[in-house]
């Protein structure tokens, strides 16, 4: 785990990597990096990069699995052995298999599943890089690819993290705030509906601290979702006439 | 333009006002979203989206192209290019009266078959059967079968056939498209005709698309 240096993270109102409390990383998105699935994409915040791809809607097999009312989504969240400066372990384990049903439960709400009964809309994450706010990379990601696979949604799902360090609340933690953060909130959310579908928190905050927290991060998922419509649009630009 | 817009998930595109709801549309308080990455089409009396991918999902009437995947006592199980595999009954294939007790119902269809049929009947839990009794309903011999984005399948069939007939024409092809997203083509010009429906999947939405493949068709 990186050591912090200093031992305040926020100086002059300046973050460790020279960003307002307020801001965002540099954000990238791309839509269909991987040719083989139903739909992929691309989506980086900083450090943290993320690919999801979908397959599917496809047949469900072992049968009892099944449900003749509705179709299911299965989601895996994988980081890679060198996304982060420690080997990780490769394969499933107890993060990795919790992280996999958040994502999942968080972007159910949007996905319209009823028109696949019997069927599975499978979504991987792969993490390549690893820097903090991974599980939230992983939706806008995953968003992205459901959206390109044509998958019907009532909205995309986009999702970002707040926290408080030194005493300061803060937007987009990287791995090193993470690690030093006095608490941290998980959100997505369904922009245009308005409508949270994750919201977790670690550590401690007052009601004043949380309000202030989450209405930033509204704010930001909003900036984000816009970014994933350009992200989107872009990919089809020479189609529209 | 206003119908060439393309459209993301959730996006608002008018007010119902009575309207009819299309395809890749839902509505919440009498204003209508899209639920689809897509084309959305807004017109007086219907408000639609065409999405740019996705799965084909079947739907009664269509015509599909599809293979034999497994041979039961009474029927076909059939695979389509889609999650959903169909049944197809030995009535509904057959017009002579088969004798299932002596006869080995292979002779009819066999395992990698390829037919043309019609969808005939889809339930609730998207149990399908399929039906050969019609005029255009066959076997497909030899040729070859593409793939294509199901949802592209009309802009290749295009305004009144004028796109298909164009391709078979100069190609001197036997082309059937599939609502599926299944193409079979059998014929000597096959490569240019394969390369004409790729170029119309992959670019469907740009205009003068037909002058294009006509250009392409033409050399």
């Amino acid at each position: 785990m990186a050591k912090d240096l200093n031992k305040e993270l926020i100086i002059d109102g300046l973050r460790m990597d020279g960003r307002l409390t307020d801001q965002l990383r540099d954000v990238k998105m791309e839509i269909g990096t991987v040719s083989s699935a139903s739909g992929s994409a691309y989506v980086s915040f900083g450090h943290t990069t993320a690919i999801a791809s979908v397959q599917g809607p496809r047949s469900l097999f072992p049968k009892f699995l099944q449900n003749s009312q509705t179709g299911i989504l299965r989601v895996r969240y994988n980081m890679l052995p060198f996304s982060v400066s420690d080997r990780k372990s490769p394969g499933p384990d107890r993060r990795s298999t919790e992280l996999s049903k958040v994502i999942r439960k968080s972007l159910e709400p949007a996905v319209i599943l009823d028109d696949f009964p019997k069927a599975t809309i499978d979504g991987f994450i792969e993490m390549i890089e690893a820097d903090g706010s991974t599980r939230v990379t992983g939706i806008n990601a995953l968003s992205l690819a459901l959206a390109h696979a044509g998958i019907p949604m009532k909205d995309l799902v986009a999702a970002c993290s707040v926290g408080k360090i030194n005493n300061t609340l803060i937007l987009d933690l990287n791995g090193l705030e993470d690690n030093n953060s006095e608490s941290d909130v998980a959100v997505a959310m369904m922009p245009n509906k308005n409508l949270i579908t994750l919201l977790q928190m670690d550590g401690m905050l007052t009601k004043e601290e949380f309000m202030k927290l989450l209405n930033t991060a509204k704010d930001a998922c909003g900036k984000i979702y816009e970014m994933q419509k350009m992200a989107l649009l872009e990919k089809y630009k020479g189609e529209e006439q | 333009m206003k119908t060439r817009t393309i459209v993301i998930p959730g996006e608002y595109l008018d007010e119902k006002r009575g309207r009819k709801l299309g395809s890749g549309t839902y509505e919440e308080n009498d204003k209508v979203y899209s639920t689809f990455l897509g084309i959305a089409r807004i017109s007086e009396n219907e408000l639609s989206v065409v999405p740019l991918s996705g799965t084909y999902l079947p739907k009664l009437g269509d015509r599909v192209i599809a293979t034999i995947d497994e041979v039961e006592i009474s029927g076909w199980f059939i695979e389509m290019n889609s999650p959903y595999s169909a049944f197809l009954p030995i009535a509904e294939a057959v017009d002579e009266f088969v004798d299932l007790q002596r006869t080995d119902i292979t002779r009819y269809f066999d395992i990698g078959d390829i037919i043309f049929g019609r969808i005939s009947r889809v339930t609730r839990n998207k149990n399908v059967q399929l039906s050969m009794r019609d005029f255009e309903s066959r076997k497909l011999k030899g040729g070859i079968v593409i793939k294509v984005t199901p949802s592209k399948i009309p802009r290749i069939i295009g305004k009144e056939g004028s796109m298909i007939m164009m391709i078979k024409e100069k190609t001197k092809c036997e082309i059937v498209t599939g609502q599926n997203g299944l193409v079979w083509i059998r014929g000597e010009d096959k490569q240019k005709a394969i390369e004409a429906i790729l170029t119309i999947d992959r670019e469907s939405h740009m205009t003068g698309l037909t002058e294009k493949i006509e250009k392409m068709l033409g050399e």
